[in-house]
């Protein structure tokens, strides 16, 4: 079995992704979580999660282009050079001499 | 030489041997993530030799470097049980699993002792051997879950029972053969145990090996 680990680093901090362990099943996953992600006092807490649980999903259709949803959606940069040269400051501003 | 140094020097050479003797299968063992676990146990077992070694160190006036490498292959009080070079997985689970629950029984007492510095050493080594003992009696269902394994673990218990029977003084002995069988759920073979103070001819190559860099500095050489 294939166990996905996940670590968390210091109490109150998200659990993130270490790595894998491969083990029978999940009595020896916990001793081999803990010897490769724990000996080193490098985790507060493990997460293990069989691999077979994890549902992924992968298709994100986007037909239409609807940038606007998106969180990078508009290109803030010409907006701003163009106020900033409406307001006479674009020689001045940060990063003016790119 | 006190018994107290004497009882110290015993564990940590067990420890110090049997770490030395896991650490063998650091590279070859059945799959990468025992490979991990098994190493980091014998890594375990090092460190704790390193403590047991610095209290004998402090009542002797020596170090614990000097106590682990400087003497003589003779004069090490390990049981015959950790010097075994038995490179098989069966067998190295077996000394495993044997040696861990006759380790219970000693710390057990340990903790239990008057002697504070000894028994809060015990209680830190403990907490340590639990994840050992976990590690070992997976293994030990592991192998008793097929015919194979199972023939396998016995066949290899009974090659050790000897040696294993050696780890502990007359007192202790005893619980050791009741967890044993009960663990098994048969009896083990009623033999005389092969004592403390014996060596096995293996301990030398062992011990040339061990000590072989500390030997090769000039000595009070700072590392």
């Amino acid at each position: 079995m294939i166990f996905e680990v996940f670590r968390q680093e210091r109490k109150g901090q998200p659990f993130q992704h270490a790595g894998t362990v491969t083990a029978p099943d999940e009595r020896f996953a916990e001793i081999y979580a803990r010897e490769q992600y724990g000996r080193r006092q490098e985790s507060v807490a493990l997460w293990l999660v069989p691999r077979e649980a994890v549902s992924q999903i992968s298709e994100f259709p986007d037909e239409f282009e609807m940038k606007y949803r998106r969180v990078d959606g508009y290109s803030i940069k010409a907006r701003l050079r163009e106020a900033r040269e409406k307001a006479g400051t674009l020689e001045t501003a940060p990063g003016a001499e790119e | 030489m006190s018994e107290r140094t004497d009882l110290l020097l015993a564990i940590a050479d067990d420890e110090l041997v049997l770490g030395w003797r896991n650490s063998e299968w650091t590279g070859i063992a059945p799959f990468l993530e025992e490979d991990v676990a098994f190493s980091s146990i014998a890594q375990n077992e090092i460190g704790h030799a390193r403590a047991l070694y610095e209290l004998a160190a402090a009542e002797l006036g020596t170090t614990a470097d000097e106590l682990a490498f400087d003497r003589k292959p003779e004069e090490y009080r390990c049981a015959p049980l950790v010097e075994l070079r038995r490179l098989e997985w069966a067998r190295t689970i077996a000394r495993h699993w044997l040696y861990e629950t006759a380790d219970e029984i000693r710390l057990e007492t340990l903790m239990a002792s008057a002697d504070p510095a000894l028994a809060g050493l015990a209680a830190k080594m403990d907490r340590e051997e639990a994840y050992h003992r976990m590690h070992a009696e997976m293994w030990v269902d592991r192998l008793l879950g097929t015919e194979e394994g199972r023939m396998r673990l016995h066949e290899a218990v009974d090659e050790l029972w000897p040696y294993a029977l050696g780890v502990l003084d007359d007192a202790l002995r005893p619980e050791l053969v009741r967890r044993a069988a009960e663990r098994l759920g048969r009896d083990l073979p009623d033999v005389e145990p092969v004592p403390r103070g014996v060596h096995e001819a293996e301990l030398a190559d062992l011990w040339e090996e061990m000590t072989m860099v500390r030997r090769s500095a000039p000595s009070g050489a700072q590392w």
